[in-house]
């Protein structure tokens, strides 16, 4: 198939991939944010999110497959670039080109390397067991107590840290990841990108605002039990 | 002005190169920095060392012939200027200069600071044309053809083919120089009809030759002696996608 060994086909798959992960991103963002309403508000949307059931799963391999292509491709790509360029210049200035968007797979890979502890601390629970949701004891409405497992595990800086960490991570690939899949769609008149460029990173600190509030507010005992 | 190049020497293909010093002295600010080359020139001959061998043709911004990276930045980085329209009023006396050649991997240093720039050719050969009947020339109006498009059609035209875009793009990619000419081609009557085989053959072709893939850095606009813009690019990729579906 043409979309997947082509140079522009594949650089549309990153872009419906990675627009699609701003989807989940954005409705992870919202759900998570249900922490500021306390245990009534997350553990509430906990257990409306399990009782979905088989579709959980559903979503579930949607998204590994999304990640899949998209890191499969990322790292494709990449390497292809850097075999394009094998000298380097004794001096290179770059006029355009920022720190975001020459770093975007190094951002990516430090985002699957937080994914990865996040899916250990929040969804299998096996980082920090003696605080998860599994053994703490049932909330006052006999909900899983997700509330009492947030605030307990960012208290700690280690971990508060490896969240804030992995959302600059998240900032700064989507800084220039918002307007590059904008213009790999091909929705650029010239004009148009400047304001597109600063609208990206615009949303980009939107997301790491949002984000980072959960644990620097738990951390600054803002939220507490 | 007296000045201080880091010249890069590469005696061949297979040489590693390296960088050498040279004083150039009494410089004129009114030279172009292909006048300032040719008097540094004169004076390794004199002295009996070869002399630095650089790409030029026409001196005048329009062939796309000379292509040197200077200070890191493909032509110097002054907006829409050619190497050989850069003047050395630009620099300050006393300066370091370092002068390197295009880099990339499709671009093979020949000697110096000339590069093999084949490459473009190459793409080129894959579907910058209109494949039309010759014969008498057509009626001035036979084709009517709208002033937005006629301009669209002449930006895209303004490519030299000197290949600044690959040397500044942080993955060697020749998406603008492809772009350019895919966009250009598609907005005509003359290139219509052939748009979807032409989108597809160019980039694939690009890929084939060693360019890398584009990531909308968008140090190719930057880099541009001509101003080329990025929106091409934008262009390309809605002709792949329209040539993709159909
Ligand atoms: C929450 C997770 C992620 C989101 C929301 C996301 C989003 C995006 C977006 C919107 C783009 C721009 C696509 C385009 O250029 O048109 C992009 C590009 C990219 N992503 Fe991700 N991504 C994520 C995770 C990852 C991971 C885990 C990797 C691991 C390698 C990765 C590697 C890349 C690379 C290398 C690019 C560069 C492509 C380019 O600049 O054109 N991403 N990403
Ligand atoms: S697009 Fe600009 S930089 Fe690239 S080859 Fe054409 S004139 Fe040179
Ligand atoms: S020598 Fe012709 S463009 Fe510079």
């Amino acid at each position: 198939m043409h979309l997947i060994q082509s140079t522009v086909g594949r650089k549309i798959l990153m872009a419906v991939t990675g627009l699609l992960l701003v989807g989940f991103v954005t409705i992870h963002l919202l759900g998570n944010l249900s922490v500021f309403a306390g245990p009534d508000g997350i553990n509430a949307y906990a257990v409306k999110l399990h009782s979905l059931g088989a579709l959980v799963w559903v979503f579930r391999a949607a998204i590994l497959a999304l990640f899949v292509v998209h890191i499969t491709f990322g790292v494709m790509l990449s390497m292809e670039n850097s075999t394009a360029t094998p000298s380097n210049y004794a001096i290179k200035s770059r006029m355009k080109t920022t720190f975001s968007s020459e770093s975007m797979l190094y951002t990516g890979l430090i985002l699957l390397a937080f994914l990865i502890y996040h899916l250990l601390h929040f969804t299998v629970q096996i980082t920090n067991p003696e605080i998860s949701a599994g053994t703490l004891p049932l909330d006052a409405a006999m909900r899983p107590d997700v509330f009492s497992m947030m605030v307990l595990s960012f208290q700690k800086v280690f971990i508060s840290l490896v969240y804030i960490v992995g959302m600059i991570a998240l900032f700064l690939h989507l800084s220039h990841g918002l307007s590059s899949f904008v213009q790999t769609f091909g929705l650029n008149n010239g004009p148009s990108l400047e304001k597109v460029t600063l609208g990206g990173k615009l949303v980009a600190v939107g997301f790491l605002l949002a984000y980072v509030a959960i644990p620097v507010l738990i951390l600054a005992r803002f939220v507490n039990i | 002005m007296d000045l201080t190049l880091h010249v890069w020497r590469q005696s061949g293909p297979k040489d590693k190169g390296k960088l050498e010093t040279y004083p150039a002295k009494g410089i004129s600010p009114d030279m172009s920095f292909l006048e300032m080359l040719d008097e540094v020139n004169e004076e390794l001959i004199k002295t009996g060392k070869s002399p630095i061998v650089f790409d030029h043709d026409c001196r005048e911004g329009i062939c796309g012939m000379c292509s040197q990276t200077i200070n890191g930045k493909a032509h110097g980085g002054q907006d829409r200027t050619t190497v050989c329209q850069l003047h050395m009023r630009s620099f300050k006396d006393g300066d370091e200069i370092f002068i390197e050649p295009w880099r990339a991997r499709a671009f093979p240093v020949i000697k110096d600071l000339i590069v093999d720039r084949t490459a473009l050719d190459t793409i080129m050969q894959a579907g910058g044309y209109t494949s039309c009947h010759t014969g008498g020339v057509p009626d001035g109006n036979a084709h009517p053809i709208g002033k937005p498009v006629a301009d669209y059609a002449m930006d895209a035209a303004e490519c030299i083919g000197c290949g600044a875009c690959v040397a500044g793009c942080p993955n060697s990619s020749a998406m603008l120089f492809t772009s350019a000419k895919v966009a250009q081609l598609a907005v005509l009557p003359q290139g219509k009809h052939e748009a979807m085989a032409r989108v597809m053959n160019m980039t694939d072709t690009m890929q084939a030759a060693g360019f890398g893939n584009c990531t909308n850095h968008l140090e190719c606009e930057a880099s541009c002696p001509k101003g080329v813009s990025v929106k091409f690019i934008a262009k390309l990729n809605r002709e792949y996608m329209k040539a993709l579906v159909s």
